[in-house]
């Protein structure tokens, strides 16, 4: 316990944590601070960029094996049965109908880079790093969460109000361009290795937690705005959900990367994975595929609730219980 | 200067339905449109603005043709059809062009 509650202090007072805060609060209090759209853009393409290539060239220095197999498919295993869990959580906690409650569940079973960008942040503070691999387990957990969603609705709902999967959604999903960058950048890391990294070493480590701050305020910005506007329709039920569900997920996270054998690190990453819920590749296959369920509900839900959640102590909490276990 | 009538259609729908939207109009022979980004606006849902959105997810635009008065009908049933259950707007006003012959 003594353990977690100094992370979390030290997570708190980092300087990634403290501009979230910043954007977050200045936010909630109107502020017309704004970081413009195009750098907001050009930052989130360079963060993937980065711990795509750092992650590629990490695989290249220890090789791959089977732990790496044993992971993508973990990931993808997980990413489908989350939402399963996450729909039944909900449907008892808050009530939700059964296509807001899919469409919710989808964005807890997908995954925040951000929050595992943030989360690879800390670890390197706490000199612990994860498996580089862990980056290609994060693009294979996008998109199967989509598909349980979807599931659900035809296993439970009503299929006539919405479109479904299709092979143009099924595309845009696969395709979408952070997971292209995100793949890219880790392939091309794989195959230059060290003397790749070595090469940009100045612009993709050194730069990289000054960025991630700015990147951070502008997503404070983001999920303070988008938690003022729609406060109204986060009920208590959905509130906890918010908070309950990353704890639930990351224990099967744990599970999941104990049973694989990997490091603390690869550990804390899979259990920060399992936790985060997607504000970006998940909202967008639901605005196509399930156009009923509210916006509002599950983009506050990700974005105003788990988000910061996992940031500020979902992470310590999920590091310090990786050490623990794995006694790393 | 000799002005002919023509129909000014304009889509409000979100981003992630362009692609869907300008393909069912291609499909039914409307070939020129302009996109243009919204920056925020008020409606059924509420307050909504393209600063507070994440992703293209959350953002909106405007698709907007200007058609022959006799190309109306097929223009606004292949765009329903997209936009039937999604949130936006589709608005007809009467309008005048120069050059009939480019509609």
């Amino acid at each position: 316990m003594d353990q977690i509650l100094t992370l979390a202090a030290e997570n708190l007072l980092s300087p990634i944590i403290l501009f979230f805060a910043l954007g977050f609060a200045a936010a909630y209090a109107k502020s017309d601070l704004t970081v413009p759209e195009a750098v907001a853009k050009a930052m989130s393409l360079y963060l993937l960029f980065a711990i795509g290539f750092k992650g590629g060239a990490s695989v290249a220095s220890h090789g791959v094996d089977t732990t790496l197999i044993l992971s993508l498919v973990a990931g993808v295993v997980l990413s489908f049965l989350l939402p399963l869990l996450a729909f039944a959580l909900l449907r008892v906690m808050s009530g939700l109908d059964v296509t807001n409650a899919a469409a919710v569940a989808a964005h807890y079973g997908s995954i925040s880079i951000v929050t595992f960008v943030a989360g690879t942040s800390v670890l390197d503070s706490a000199g612990l790093a994860g498996e580089g691999f862990m980056v290609a387990v994060a693009a294979a957990m996008e998109a199967p969460a989509i598909l349980a969603a979807l599931w659900l609705i035809a296993r439970y709902g009503d299929t006539s109000n919405n479109e479904g999967m299709d092979g143009e959604l099924l595309r845009e999903i696969l395709l979408n361009g952070s997971i292209v960058l995100l793949i890219g950048s880790f392939l091309i890391g794989a195959i230059t290795g060290a003397d790749g990294l070595a090469r940009i070493e100045s612009f993709i480590v050194a730069p990289f937690q000054g960025v991630l701050c700015l990147f951070l305020l502008d997503m404070g910005l983001v999920a303070g705005r988008g938690l003022r506007s729609a406060a109204g329709v986060l009920r208590p039920g959905l509130l906890a959900f918010g908070i309950v569900m990353p704890l639930v997920g990351s224990v099967f996270g744990l599970a999941a990367g104990m049973l694989i054998g990997l490091s603390a690190g690869g550990v804390a990453l899979f259990m920060i994975l399992s936790a985060s819920a997607s504000y970006i590749a998940v909202p967008a296959a639901m605005r196509v595929a399930l156009p009923e369920a509210n916006p509002s509900i599950y983009l506050t839900l990700s974005l105003g609730i788990t988000f910061p959640f996992n940031l500020t102590l979902g992470i310590p909490i999920y590091l310090a219980i990786a050490r623990t276990v794995t006694g790393g | 200067m000799q002005t002919h009538k023509a129909k000014r259609v304009e889509i409000i729908i979100e981003s992630m339905m362009e692609r869907r939207l300008t393909e069912a109009l291609r499909k039914a022979d409307v070939t020129g449109y302009t996109i243009l980004p919204v920056k925020g606006g008020s409606g059924r849902s509420g307050e909504w603005s393209r600063a507070g959105q994440v992703s293209r997810a959350g953002g909106m635009l405007a698709v907007v043709c200007i058609i022959r008065p006799d190309r109306l009908d097929a223009l606004l049933e292949a765009a329903f059809a997209v936009v039937d259950r999604h949130i936006g707007v589709v608005s007809v006003t009467d309008c005048e062009v120069l050059r009939a012959e480019r509609f």
